[in-house]
């Protein structure tokens, strides 16, 4: 069974006032400005960027604060940089700094941060600029055998609508093969997957023959660039595409991008509204998790069990179309609130539908549990420790079942869900059964909040006038059912989107897929990969 | 662990009789808007104007939907004061624009098709209902229709997503290494038009600016009844006669 507690992260938590006082003492007033902001409960100003990867390792190391990502933004004569960690219990922390738009390069903080890897690596990609001492830069988003080099779509001299280029160049560009023993051989996968319905991505695996040393996921064949084509829109239209580049967590995007969009207009979304958003969260969680056990059912091929999670996840698809007239609780977030209200009867047969998902899930979780074929295929297959876990930063379920407990539900709170009690389950063994375990105990968690909000619902609006009349900033934050969602969103102040930044779960943690997937036996390659239950393209976006 | 076969023999069967048999389960497709005649000009503007994709046309008093265009969001029912017609079901299937017909696949292949399925860029619902058709509830196996693994024995090439600049070189290669009797269905708005995404650096605006499409499936995303409706179309199964060529322009 899982573990239910949620104490906070590992190492020395210490408040606000004493942490400023640390930072005062270790770096100095001169290098660190404080100021406690609308966004961070704290914003570190640096005033000398060799500070960078010393506070890096301070913040994540000996705070055990959990590493948000970095945020890149190129205003008129500067480039405006943010270092977003997350103090469980106590709030995001900012490290900006700005530097000149003549600026090329800054320190990278990967051997300090090694969660910081990819983001690193995107932002040299897509704005062209080079991170010292970073192992690995180059071929990431943009392929290299199909982009040149040079090109930097995320400077904004670079027009979205331009015509796609013609004529791409044909680098000989090779994948790096890292194994070198005698006979071994890369083994390409995709990226048109073979052999049923999947998502466009790549893998090479490194082998000698049954056994893979190494697997190294190719992302960004999905990449439409979100990011770039958000820009110039309003914020109505940019909330079509936070919700629909990656439809199997909409719901909790569209929630963190309204929340940074209400941020920076300065409202609330009112009581009813704010409890209604923590319901659909809940049930998207529920349906995703349903679907992510079918996944994994399916992978060690015990067929009858995939069939009846697939049925449980078909019928509240159905019931999420039934609530809200869409499978996937597309167009009920807004800016301000939600689109609609919901009747009584609405909910009583919403929770109907969760009850009956729920008890569904237990008893397909104690026949499981006495399949002991099954369960040999997913013990002590592809392990994640509890240190590899914390040092890639590992969000979501796959975090919690190598023991991190960070969820944002409860590390800091949104949209009311300080109101509700609920449980983080956690596991500690950090293979493919323990990361199985946590998706059943969260489900029935998120079953659980379902009635606790269904039952305190008061009465009132569900929306409020939503209008931007400033320029600003601001992060919105959400835990979708695949982990930690930041969205960071700028406007001017015709509520025009000046920059939009989307830091997925799934950008975070396929970063720490290759741990899972070292030595291990071909055919145990599915199962790792269903265990881990990542989306490509929420990582591509 | 013999259990599992008595278990799964208790469930009895729980797919759906469709085709043979109208598929009424509430929540099984979300509808979509319809055309609508409005008592006023000023409604079928409104109801136009608030369509952030323009999938709305108004003609005077009456507006038209462009399927292919809407993304669902709902801005048409839910937030208007005279909302648009919403209609049920889900046999969505429709020729792509410009074109005047299409053929289904000879009848040999009727009750045999076999399927290559390609995300171009897909934000995961379309594929996602795509897998559902394996579930026991839609159980596609039933009516013949097969996913392989390889293009040299696919008959139909199923794409989904506005075909991204970094899937479009392995798309054209799926599509040329498939015999020539192939057929391409383009399942979901991004597919038939861009969808959210549009045309940009990175994004193709569609599968049809890539490659022959036969037939079109619209919907954000379209449920999987309308997804196996299409499968149907090109097995031939389900007539061409409902099917009449759209007129709206497109971009």
């Amino acid at each position: 069974m899982a573990n239910h507690s949620s104490p906070i992260e590992g190492g020395n938590i210490t408040g606000l006032a004493d942490l400023t006082g640390i930072l005062v003492e270790r770096f100095g007033a001169q290098v660190v400005q404080m100021r406690a902001g609308r966004n961070f409960i704290l914003s570190l100003s640096l005033a000398q960027l060799s500070a960078l990867p010393a506070l890096s390792r301070f913040l994540f190391w000996e705070q055990g604060c959990a590493f948000g990502g970095i945020i890149a933004e190129e205003n008129s004569s500067s480039w405006q940089m943010h270092y977003a960690f997350l103090q469980p219990g106590t709030g995001w922390i900012d490290v900006e700094f700005s530097m000149p738009i003549e600026t090329t390069s800054l320190p990278s903080i990967v051997a300090e941060v090694h969660a910081a890897d990819w983001h690193e690596r995107e932002i040299e990609d897509l704005f062209g600029i080079h991170f010292e001492n970073h192992p690995r830069l180059g071929d990431f988003v943009l392929h290299d055998q199909i982009w040149h080099e040079g090109i930097d779509p995320m400077r904004k001299s670079f027009s979205a609508s331009q015509a796609q280029f013609e004529g791409k160049v044909d680098l000989e560009w090779q994948p790096l093969l890292v194994v070198g023993d005698p006979g071994s051989f890369a083994m390409p996968v995709g990226p048109i997957y073979e052999g049923g319905v999947g998502e466009s991505l790549h893998f090479l695996l490194e082998t000698v023959g049954e056994d893979v040393i190494r697997a190294v996921p190719r992302l960004f064949y999905n990449y439409r660039a979100v990011e770039k084509i958000a820009e110039g829109r309003t914020v109505a239209d940019a909330l079509l595409l936070a919700e629909r580049f990656a439809a199997t967590s909409a719901f909790a995007h569209s929630l963190a991008f309204c929340l940074a969009a209400e941020r920076i207009a300065g409202v609330e979304a009112p009581p009813r509204a704010a409890a209604l958003r923590v319901l659909l969260a809940e049930l998207e969680r529920l349906r995703h998790h349903a679907g992510a056990i079918a996944a994994i059912c399916e992978s060690t091929a015990l067929a009858v069990s995939a069939a009846q999670a697939a049925i449980i996840e078909e019928n509240l698809l159905r019931s999420s179309s039934v609530f809200a007239d869409h499978r996937y609780l597309f167009g009920l977030n807004t800016p301000g609130g939600l689109t609609r209200d919901f009747g009584s009867e609405q909910c009583r047969r919403l929770l109907v539908a969760a009850d009956k998902a729920e008890s569904d899930l237990l008893i397909l979780e104690g026949r499981l549990r006495l399949s002991s074929s099954f369960l040999d295929r997913l013990e002590d297959v592809g392990v994640v420790t509890g240190d590899r876990a914390r040092d890639l930063n590992l969000v979501g379920p796959i975090g919690r079942a190598s023991a991190q407990h960070c969820d944002l539900r409860r590390a800091c709170s949104y949209s009311g869900y300080g109101r509700f009690e609920f449980e983080v389950p956690y596991e500690t063994e950090g293979d493919g059964y323990a990361r199985l375990r946590v998706l059943f105990a969260e489900a029935t968690q998120s079953a659980k909040l379902i009635h606790q909000v269904a039952g305190s619902l008061e009465d009132g609006p569900v929306r409020v006038n939503y209008e931007v009349n400033r320029p600003g900033a601001a992060l919105g934050w959400a835990e979708a059912p695949r982990g930690a969602a930041l969205h960071w969103l700028r406007v001017d102040e015709e509520g025009v989107v000046e920059r939009y930044r989307a830091i997925t779960p799934s950008f975070n943690n396929w970063l720490g897929f290759h741990v899972a997937a070292e030595n291990f036996a071909f055919q145990d390659f599915p199962i790792i990969l269903a265990t881990f239950g990542l989306s490509a393209t929420e990582c591509d976006r | 662990m013999s259990f599992w076969f008595w278990h799964g023999l208790r469930k009895g069967i729980q797919s759906t009789r469709y085709p043979a048999r109208a598929e009424n389960a509430p929540g099984v497709s979300p509808g979509r808007p319809a055309n609508t005649d409005f008592p006023t000009v000023e409604e079928a503007q409104l109801a136009a104007e608030i369509c952030p994709t323009d999938a709305i046309v108004a003609h005077g008093k009456s507006t038209s939907v462009n399927h292919g265009k809407c993304v669902h969001c709902q801005l048409c029912l839910h937030s208007l004061s005279s909302p648009m017609n919403w209609e049920a079901g889900f046999e969505w299937t429709r020729l792509p624009a410009n074109q005047t017909e299409s053929h289904p696949l000879p009848a040999a292949f009727a009750k045999s098709m076999h399927i290559m399925v390609v995300d171009a860029g897909d934000c995961g619902a379309c594929l996602h209902e795509v897998k559902q058709l394996n579930n026991p509830l839609y159980n596609m196996h039933r009516l013949g229709f097969f996913l392989t693994a390889t293009p040299r024995t696919a008959d139909l090439l199923l794409v989904v997503g506005p075909v991204s600049e970094n899937t479009r070189g392995p798309l054209l290669k799926t599509w040329e290494a498939m015999p020539t009797s192939r057929k391409v269905m383009a399942v979901g708005s991004c597919a038939t038009s861009g969808g959210v995404f549009g045309r940009s650096f990175m994004c193709a605006c569609g599968v049809s600016s890539v490659l022959p499409v036969d037939f079109e499936v619209p919907g954000n995303p379209p449920p999987p009844l309308a997804i196996l409706h299409g499968l149907l179309v090109v097995a031939g199964r389900k007539s061409l006669k409902s099917l009449e060529p759209i007129s709206e322009g497109r971009p």
